[in-house]
C-alpha cells in the first residue's frame, strides 16, 4: 500500500478551503496550518500564466525528517504516510530544518505537527482526507498507488504531472497535475 | 435633531455576559438529542445538526458537528444539497469563527446623552424593545407608519419584514439589488421576461463555452458555480475571460481578453456584430422566439471588431475568434451575467447586450446555457391581511428608476434626506445584517440621511460601523445558534433546507425571529405572529409540504420532484415569454416605452486623470463583503486587503511590494488607513485593484480594525443607472500617498 495525493493545478482556484477544513477537522490552532496555497505568476502583462497549488507534507518515500528524528517520533505509518508521535517528540526542530518543503510547524503544545493525510481520523474509516473531501473544485485525488483503480492512480495515468523539488531525492508522494 | 446625536460610538467590550438572560425565549436544539445516539461500541456518535450557511447568500446547506465537550468543531456540506453538493467553501467551513468571535455584540445597547457626551448603555431586551416600539408608535402618529424603512441583507429580513408589513410599511430594501445584481435582472427581464435568480440559473456543468465579463469566479466563491466551472474545465469547456486583471479565472481560460476598463459594452456590441455578420446565430431560435432582429442587425452594423479595437484595445482577430468559439459551442454557451454588476451607470444596457447575445446563441432554455429553475410553492403560516400602506416605497423616487423590479435601497436612503421636492421622508431605519456604510457608496450621503433620522435600529452579530450610529443596537445570535425561515430556493429541483441551532445563543443575544415577534407584540401586532415560536411555524409549513420539523432535523435538506419536465425547451417547442410581445425582445419595448434606448448603445466613460488610476475592487474567496473581516478563522487566511499595482506604475512611483500607501481619490478624499502594495503583472497599468470589505475603523473589531483600505470610502462618485437606480461604483480614480504617518495595527506592530 502506498498512499499518495494528486492536486490538479488546472482546477485549483486557491480558495484555501483545504486549509480551514484541515484546521477544523484536526484541531490545528489558529495561526498554524498543515496545508497552504502557493501561487506562482509567470510572464509579463498580458502574456501571463498563474499556477496555483494546494501544498502540504509530501509524505516522501525517502524522508529526511524521519531519518534525522533523534527519538523516532517521526516515522512511516501505514501506506508510507509520514507521522509524528507527539509524546515521543522532544520539539528539537531537526525535522523542521530538514524538510525541503517547509511542511512542519512547532505546535504550541510542544511537539512538531504536520499533515497526516488524515490517516487515523478519516482514511482508516474509508473517508478521504478533509482537504480532499471539502474542495469545491474537486482538484484533489487521494488513494493507494498500489491499487490501479484508486482515484489517484487513475488520474496519474491520464494526466501530465510533476513533483516539487525532485532533485532533493526525497521521492515525494504529492503530485501536481499540470 | 442636534448634530451631536449622531456621534459615532465605538461599542465597548463591556457587558460580556454581565446581564442575566432575560427568560429563555429559546428552546435549545432539541433535535440534536435524536442524533445523540450511543453506538454499538458504546462510544458516543458525534452530534450533528442541520443548518444552511449565512456567511454569504449562496446559503449552502450543511451539518454542524460538535465534539465530545459540546463545542462546535466543524461545519461540512450536506451531500443532498444542490447549492453545495456536500462541499462547503472556505467561508462556510470557517463559519465557526463567527460563533467563536469574542468581539461579537453581546447585549442590547441604547444611546444615551449626558451633556455633549454620547455613549451606549447596556439594556435588557425588554427595555430595548420598549424603546423601539415607543419611537415607532410616535413616528407612526406624527408621520405615518410608512415612514419606517427596513434595510436588510440575510435571513433576518423575513422576520422583520413580517413585522414591517403588519406595522404598515412596504419600504423594505436590500442592497443586493441596486448595489449588486439589479442591472442583470432588469436586463434579462426586459429581454426574456424573466430574471436570473440566485443561485443563478446557468447550466455551467454542461456548458461547452463560458464567457466571464469582469466576473471573477474562483475569487468570487459562489460555491455551486465554482464547482460547476471546475466540472466544465474537466470536460474541456472553453473559458473566455474579459477582465483588465489577470484573475484566477483568467488563469483557467483559453482566452483572456485584457480589456481597457469601462469598455465592455463596446466588446459585446462587436461580438453581436460578428455573430450576425457571419450568420453564426441560431437562425431557427431567433426566428421562432425573438422580435427585433432586423432592427438589431441594422443597429450593430457599425460595430466592427476594428471599431471595438480602438475602444477596448482587444485585437480584432481575437474578437472574431472568440465569437466563433461561442458559435461553435452554441447553444451550450453561457455569457455569464455576473452578480455584482453595478459599475458605470449604464449597466442595464450592458446586461441587455449580454441577454441579446444569449438569445442569438440560442442558449436560453438550452442544456449548457440557461435552465428553467423551479422552487416549491411553500405556503405561509396564515395571518390576517396586511394593512395597505398609504405610500409605496416607489414614491420615494417618484418617476425615477421606472424599470426597477425590486425596491431601490439607495432610493430610500436618498429620500431620508429632507428636501423641498420630496413628500416621503423616512424617519426611522431598521437595519438588519447590512453594514450600510460599506454597502452604499458615497458615505457622506449615507451619513446625511442617518443624521435626519429620529430612530436608527441596527441588528447585527458584530460591531460593524453602522452600529456606531444607532440609537438601539440589537445583538443577534449567529446562524449557528438559531432557527430561521426554511430555505426555499430556485434550482434544478425544488428543495427545502432547515437551519436549526447547534448551540445555545452565546452572551445575551437572540434570533431575529424572536426579536421581530416580541417587537410586534409591543406594537400590538401579535395577530401577524400567531405562532407560539418559530418551530411551530416551521413545522406547520413543513407539514403542508408532506414533511415535518422532525424529519428535517434528521435530513437537513429535502429535494422535491419538478412539477414538469421543463428544465430546457423541448425541440421546436412553442414558448410564450413574459414580455410585452410574448417573444424574446432583442429590441426592448419596455425600455423604449420607459424612455430608454431600446437597443444598447455604447457611451464612453470618463478616464482617469494623469497620475490617477481607476479603482477596481472585487472579492476574495475567504471573505464576504465586510462581514467576515473579523472572523478568527478567516482572518487567519487573509487579514488585510492589498493593492494590486502594475510594475510599470510601481516603477513610476517608486513603489515596492510590501510597502504601505494611502490613497487619494479624484475628489481629494484620502483613505483613513494605509494598504500594502502588491506589485504584480496581473493588472493593467491604468487601474489598481483591491478586495472589498477591509479597512474597518471600529477598534472593537480587534482583528479587522485598521487593516487595509475600505474601498467604499474611496467611492465618492456614483454613477446612477437611470433605468433601475443601480449605483455605478467603478468610476472613481485614485492616486498614491507615500508620505504619511502610519496608524492602526501596522503602527502598533
Amino acid at each position: 500500500m502506498r498512499y499518495a495525493m494528486a492536486v490538479d493545478t488546472r482546477k485549483c482556484v486557491g480558495c484555501s478551503d483545504c486549509v480551514v477544513a484541515c484546521q477544523t477537522e484536526n484541531n490545528v490552532p489558529i495561526g498554524f496550518c498543515r496545508d497552504w496555497v502557493v501561487e506562482v505568476t509567470d510572464g509579463t502583462y498580458p502574456q501571463l500564466e498563474v499556477e496555483i497549488r494546494s501544498e502540504r507534507c509530501n509524505h516522501c518515500e525517502n524522508s529526511p525528517c524521519v531519518r534525522c528524528c533523534p527519538t523516532g517520533a517521526s516515522h512511516y505509518a501505514e501506506g508510507g504516510v509520514v507521522l509524528v508521535t507527539p509524546h515521543k517528540c522532544i520539539g528539537c526542530g531537526a525535522c523542521i530544518a530538514s524538510c525541503p518543503y517547509d511542511a512542519r510547524y512547532p505546535h504550541p503544545d510542544g511537539y512538531v505537527d504536520k499533515c497526516t493525510f488524515c490517516l487515523h481520523n478519516r482514511v482508516e474509516k474509508g473517508l478521504d482526507p478533509a482537504c480532499v473531501s471539502v474542495c469545491p473544485t474537486k482538484c484533489m485525488y487521494f488513494g493507494d498507488l498500489d491499487d490501479p483503480n484508486s482515484p489517484v492512480s487513475k488520474v496519474l495515468k491520464t494526466r501530465k504531472y510533476k513533483t516539487l523539488i525532485p532533485e532533493a531525492g526525497t521521492n515525494p508522494q504529492l503530485y501536481f497535475l499540470i | 435633531m442636534a448634530t451631536s446625536r449622531r456621534q459615532f460610538i465605538k461599542i465597548s467590550a463591556v457587558g460580556a455576559g454581565s446581564l442575566a438572560l432575560a427568560g429563555t425565549a429559546f428552546d435549545l436544539a432539541k433535535g440534536s438529542s435524536l442524533l445523540d445516539k450511543i453506538s454499538s461500541s458504546g462510544k458516543k456518535e458525534p452530534v450533528r445538526t442541520p443548518t444552511y450557511c449565512e456567511i454569504c447568500f449562496w446559503q449552502c446547506a450543511g451539518w454542524v458537528y460538535k465534539d465530545e465537550d459540546g463545542n462546535i468543531q466543524k461545519i461540512v456540506g450536506n451531500d443532498d444539497d444542490q447549492h453545495c453538493n456536500g462541499r462547503f467553501c472556505p467561508r462556510g467551513t470557517g463559519g465557526v469563527g463567527q460563533y467563536n468571535d469574542e468581539d461579537r455584540l453581546k447585549t442590547p445597547l441604547i444611546r444615551t446623552r449626558e451633556g455633549d457626551k454620547e455613549s451606549f448603555r447596556e439594556a435588557s431586551w425588554d427595555e430595548a424593545l420598549d424603546y423601539i416600539a415607543g419611537k415607532m408608535r410616535s413616528i407612526a402618529q406624527k408621520h405615518g407608519p410608512e415612514c419606517v424603512a427596513l434595510f436588510t441583507h440575510g435571513s433576518g429580513g423575513a422576520h422583520f419584514g413580517q413585522m414591517m408589513k403588519a406595522f404598515g410599511s412596504a419600504s423594505i430594501a436590500a442592497p443586493s439589488f441596486a448595489q449588486c445584481r439589479g442591472p442583470r435582472e432588469v436586463g434579462f427581464l426586459t429581454t426574456f421576461g424573466d430574471i436570473i435568480y440566485s443561485p443563478e440559473r446557468i447550466d455551467i456543468r454542461d456548458t461547452r463555452c463560458m464567457v466571464l465579463i469582469g466576473s471573477h469566479l474562483g475569487e468570487n466563491m459562489h460555491n455551486g458555480q465554482v464547482q460547476e466551472m471546475s466540472d466544465a474545465i474537466d470536460k474541456g469547456a472553453t473559458i473566455i475571460t474579459v477582465d483588465p486583471r489577470f484573475s484566477t479565472a483568467a488563469g483557467k481560460s483559453k482566452y483572456w481578453l485584457p480589456i481597457k476598463p469601462a469598455t465592455d459594452l463596446a466588446l459585446l456590441l462587436s461580438w453581436i456584430h460578428v455573430i450576425i455578420e457571419n450568420e453564426w446565430y441560431d437562425k431557427d431560435y431567433v426566428e421562432r422566439y425573438t422580435v427585433g432582429f432586423e432592427q438589431l442587425k441594422e443597429h450593430v452594423k457599425p460595430f466592427t471588431p476594428e471599431w471595438a479595437y480602438g475602444i477596448t484595445t482587444i485585437d480584432p482577430n481575437v474578437i472574431r475568434e472568440t465569437a466563433r468559439e461561442m458559435h461553435n459551442a452554441s447553444p451550450s454557451v453561457i455569457v455569464n451575467p455576473g452578480r455584482h454588476v453595478t459599475w458605470y451607470g449604464d449597466d442595464t444596457q450592458r446586461l441587455r447586450a449580454v441577454a441579446i447575445l444569449t438569445a442569438l446563441l440560442g442558449s436560453w432554455g438550452r442544456r449548457g446555457g440557461y435552465y428553467k429553475p423551479e422552487k416549491l410553492h411553500l405556503p405561509s403560516y396564515p395571518v390576517p391581511p396586511f394593512p395597505e400602506p398609504k405610500r409605496s416605497p416607489v414614491q420615494a423616487y417618484e418617476g425615477k428608476y421606472t424599470l426597477a423590479n425590486e425596491v431601490v435601497a439607495n432610493g430610500l436612503c436618498d429620500a431620508t434626506i429632507p428636501t423641498v421636492d420630496r413628500s416621503c421622508n423616512y424617519k426611522a431605519w431598521i437595519v438588519n445584517g447590512t453594514n450600510l456604510l460599506a454597502a452604499f457608496p458615497n458615505q457622506a450621503n449615507t451619513l446625511k440621511a442617518i443624521e435626519a433620522l429620529e430612530l436608527l435600529v441596527v441588528i447585527d452579530t458584530m460591531p460593524v460601523e453602522i452600529t456606531g450610529y444607532a440609537d438601539v443596537v440589537l445583538p443577534e445570535c449567529t446562524y449557528l445558534e438559531r432557527y430561521d425561515m426554511l430555505r426555499n430556493s430556485n434550482h434544478r429541483q425544488p428543495n427545502l433546507a432547515l437551519r436549526m441551532p447547534a448551540a445555545e445563543p452565546k452572551y445575551n443575544t437572540k434570533p431575529a425571529s424572536w426579536m421581530a415577534k416580541e417587537l410586534a407584540g409591543k406594537l400590538g401586532l401579535s395577530a401577524w405572529f400567531p405562532w407560539k415560536n418559530i418551530e411551530e411555524m416551521l413545522d406547520w409549513q413543513l407539514k403542508e409540504m408532506g414533511s415535518s420539523l422532525e424529519e428535517m432535523k434528521r435530513i437537513g435538506v429535502k429535494n422535491f420532484p419538478r412539477e414538469a419536465d421543463d428544465l430546457y425547451f423541448a425541440p421546436g417547442e412553442d414558448v410564450v415569454f413574459n414580455t410585452t410581445s410574448g417573444k424574446i425582445e432583442l429590441y426592448s419595448s419596455d425600455m423604449e416605452s420607459a424612455g430608454f434606448e431600446p437597443l444598447p448603445v455604447y457611451t464612453a466613460h470618463e478616464e482617469p486623470p494623469e497620475g490617477y488610476y481607476r479603482l477596481n475592487y472585487g472579492r476574495a474567496p475567504m471573505h464576504t463583503f465586510s462581514r467576515t473581516a473579523n472572523n478568527p478563522n478567516l482572518t487567519d487566511l487573509m487579514d488585510e486587503n492589498v493593492l494590486w499595482v502594475n510594475p510599470k506604475v510601481a516603477k513610476l512611483w517608486g513603489l515596492e511590494s510590501g510597502q504601505y500607501v494611502k490613497l487619494k481619490n479624484q475628489d481629494d478624499k484620502v483613505s483613513t488607513f494605509a494598504i500594502k502594495v502588491r506589485v504584480t503583472e496581473r493588472i493593467r497599468w491604468d487601474s489598481v485593484y483591491m478586495v472589498h470589505g477591509f479597512g474597518h475603523n471600529n477598534k472593537k473589531l480587534s482583528r479587522a480594525h485598521g487593516r487595509g483600505i475600505n474601498d467604499t470610502e474611496m467611492i465618492t462618485r456614483v454613477h446612477i443607472d437611470p433605468v433601475m437606480g443601480g449605483t455605478g461604483m467603478r468610476g472613481n480614480f485614485v492616486t498614491f500617498i507615500t508620505d504619511f504617518v502610519m496608524e492602526g495595527k501596522e503602527a502598533e506592530a
